[in-house]
């Protein structure tokens, strides 16, 4: 499954970082930010929930770039 | 500006002011530390949370640390020496706070620009219901509904135009300001601006699949697929950033150390650690990973503000290494329309002559009989005609107003026994015989773009190498076409399977830096799209096959815009290059100069802030897109 979400990040660089985390944490299989448009497109495993994924998404984005948000 | 930069703005101009006001209160000791802490916390303490905050999550060496520790390092030496000169630490932070103030601002103005033109997501969907104007989202519309498009408004989903004259601004879609003239029976791509006339359109397509969507998609992810550029600049920051940390440290410890145990000279800690806090403010990579990033995005922007949409900034960097371009013929070169290109020898009026190849040829679908009908460009009275024999690979023999008409290729006249002349042109001929005389041929040809053959001289002024044509057609027309646009070799008589085996062998053939270049319309050719170094669909719109397989997708059908991706790809990697080497030779300058103790605090500042928004501004040129 597929989705995407309204972020907000400063740099282009922090958005690589937010990726970067974003793809390690467990339950997402791929993701990617578009620093452009300020959005996150996340795919998640099967069987996996959403929103319970997008709240280790966003705290592990959290740890590496203090200043990001992801809009849940 | 929105709240956030509002808010740092204001930051830096009381932090500022303070600074000011503090250089004539004589104050001393404990009371000038707590009153040159103020604008300090002030401009920084954002700076030293994050960078806390990154040491608890084990994220230590960013450019927070870097700064936190630079500025704290500075005020303890000021404490130290009682000296009382917080100006420098307060001045280093607060000048990198402009740099981030300045490069958030310019991200946020280029990304509106970005974004305002590529604003071409309809709201909404008027449909007719009892005679009246409903609107209603574009998500909703069924394939087949009739919607209707008022002057001013967006057309919200691709379609077929039953009623109504207008023209059309296809701007946004493909960068091309002249307005399309559409009447009923065309087709209307979604995302154009209807500009004066009501029309009536019957939707071919649903929003998910509609032209628009598929565009907005491809952008959005256009920034997904990562340069090596800009894999090597987080690579290197990853590992950079801890060896200036390091460096720092030594240069702060060893020379003391030596000086003390092996020189028998006072140890002089103050300076080298001073010289090592300048080392670290100056090592800052801050220009390097904002910069390159940002040129990446401002160069895909400014790519699409132009109609041409690049699918990553890998694919930008690939561009910009061209030096092989492999054309298709029909469709990129060529119109890809068959159109009636001369009449010779004929016996009997212009006119006359294509009425009579019309009607005979009308009840066939092929390209040709199209275009002869085109040609006639009246309607046909079907009941004129009777008796339609068609033999195949030859021709049609049929009776037209009573009299025997053939039209075909020589081997139809042969068979029929009519003495026929032979045409010296390039092209399909259609031999004509009414009663069995001979009346002339007809000769049709797909014609060649105008800006083709400039496109072609314009690539060799860019650098490109090679060009090569691919076509199934026949070897003379083949030829002559490539000939007269000047490419350098032709491949013809190819099958669909034939076009990547040719594709291939050139790959092979070609040094290993050189890239290789497709251009196809994307009709039955997305196989070679995928294969080459780079795919280029154009003339897209509509396509879906095409927008799919393609790497780079020109939404206009100029030949002219192969040549305008190359020059825009090249612009922005030369901006990208230019950061590179600017900004880390100026930091290995300073970094040399500092450890050697010739740089003090403020060229520091200068090599850190001075340098990333130089760098940022370099950047932004990427954007500027309209005159290469």
């Amino acid at each position: 499954m597929k989705k995407v979400y309204k972020i907000d990040v400063d740099c282009a660089n922090c958005a690589n970082k937010m990726e970067t985390a974003a793809k390690k944490t467990p339950g997402v299989k791929d993701a990617s930010v578009s620093f452009m448009t300020l959005k996150m497109h996340v795919e998640f495993e099967d069987g996996q929930d959403p929103a319970t994924v997008m709240q280790a998404v966003r705290k592990n984005c959290k740890k590496v770039e203090d200043d990001c948000e992801i809009y849940l | 500006m929105n709240k956030k930069q509002k808010k740092m703005l204001i930051r830096i101009l009381a932090s500022a002011v303070m600074m000011v006001v503090l250089a004539f209160i004589p104050a001393e000791g404990i009371l000038q530390f707590v009153l040159y802490m103020i604008p300090y916390l002030t401009v920084g303490y954002d700076i030293l949370w994050k960078a806390l905050k990154g040491i608890k999550n084990r994220q230590v060496f960013d450019e927070n640390f870097l700064m936190a520790v630079a500025t704290v390092g500075a005020v303890a030496l000021a404490v130290y020496d009682r000296s009382g000169d917080y100006t420098e630490a307060i001045a280093v932070m607060l000048f990198y706070q402009v740099g981030e103030w300045f490069q958030s601002y310019a991200v946020g103005k280029s990304r509106r620009n970005i974004s305002e033109l590529m604003d071409i997501r309809p709201d909404y969907a008027n449909i007719e219901v009892d005679g009246k104007l409903q609107q209603v989202d574009p998500d909703e519309v069924e394939v087949g509904s009739v919607i209707v498009v008022q002057p001013g408004e967006k057309v919200p989903l691709d379609g077929v135009i039953l009623e109504g004259n207008s023209t059309l601004n296809t701007s946004a879609l493909t960068g091309e300001s002249l307005p399309r003239e559409a009447k009923p029976g065309d087709e209307i791509i979604s995302g154009c601006i209807n500009m004066n006339g009501l029309l009536k359109v019957k939707t071919t397509k649903e929003f998910g699949e509609s032209t628009v969507s598929k565009i907005l998609d491809l952008v959005e992810n256009a920034s997904s697929r990562k340069s090596r550029s800009e894999n090597f600049i987080s690579k290197f920051a990853r590992i950079y950033t801890p060896a200036v940390c390091f460096s720092a440290l030594a240069l702060a410890v060893l020379p003391p150390v030596v000086r003390m145990t092996l020189l028998g000279l006072t140890a002089d800690w103050g300076t080298w650690i001073y010289r090592a806090l300048t080392f670290l403010v100056i090592s800052c990579p801050c220009a390097l990973v904002i910069s390159i990033p940002l040129s990446f995005f401002a160069g895909i922007g400014g790519a699409s503000k132009a109609g041409i949409l690049v699918k990553g900034s890998n694919y930008l960097e690939t561009l910009s290494q061209t030096k092989i371009v492999v054309f298709d013929k029909t469709g990129t070169l060529t119109q890809g329309n068959f159109e009636v290109s001369g009449i010779h020898h004929n016996e009997m009026e212009n006119h006359k002559l294509l009425e009579y190849a019309a009607l005979a040829e009308s009840a066939s679908s092929h390209p040709i009989s199209r275009s002869l009908q085109r040609a006639y460009g009246q309607e046909l009275d079907r009941s004129r005609v009777s008796d339609i024999q068609e033999i195949a690979g030859s021709g049609v023999i049929a009776q037209v107003d009573g009299h025997q008409v053939a039209a075909g290729n020589d081997k139809l006249m042969n068979k029929i026994g009519v003495p026929f002349i032979p045409c010296h042109s390039v092209g399909t001929i259609i031999h004509m015989a009414v009663d069995g005389q001979y009346m002339g041929h007809i000769v049709i040809s797909d014609i060649v773009k105008p800006r083709a053959k400039q496109a072609v001289q314009e690539l060799k002024r860019a650098g490109i190498r090679l060009t090569v044509m691919l076509t199934g057609d026949a070897k003379k027309v083949a030829d002559n076409v490539a000939s007269s646009l000047g490419i350098d070799r032709v491949f013809s008589e190819l099958l669909p399977g034939d076009k990547v085996e040719k594709v291939e062998t050139l790959l092979q053939q070609k040094p290993g830096r050189d890239k290789l270049a497709f251009v196809g319309d994307g009709i039955n050719d997305a196989p070679v799209l995928g294969r080459a170094d780079i795919g280029i669909a154009m003339g897209a719109l509509g396509s879906d096959a095409a927008i799919e397989a393609a790497d780079v997708v020109l939404m206009d059908d100029d030949p002219m815009q192969i040549v305008k991706a190359i020059r825009i790809s090249r612009k922005c990697l030369r901006i990208v290059y230019e950061n590179i080497v600017f900004a880390i030779g100026v930091k290995v300058i300073c970094l040399v100069l500092g450890a050697l103790g010739f740089a003090n605090m403020w060229l520091a500042i200068f090599a850190d802030v001075g340098v990333m928004i130089l760098a940022v501004l370099n950047a932004i040129r990427a954007l500027f897109v309209k005159k290469l």
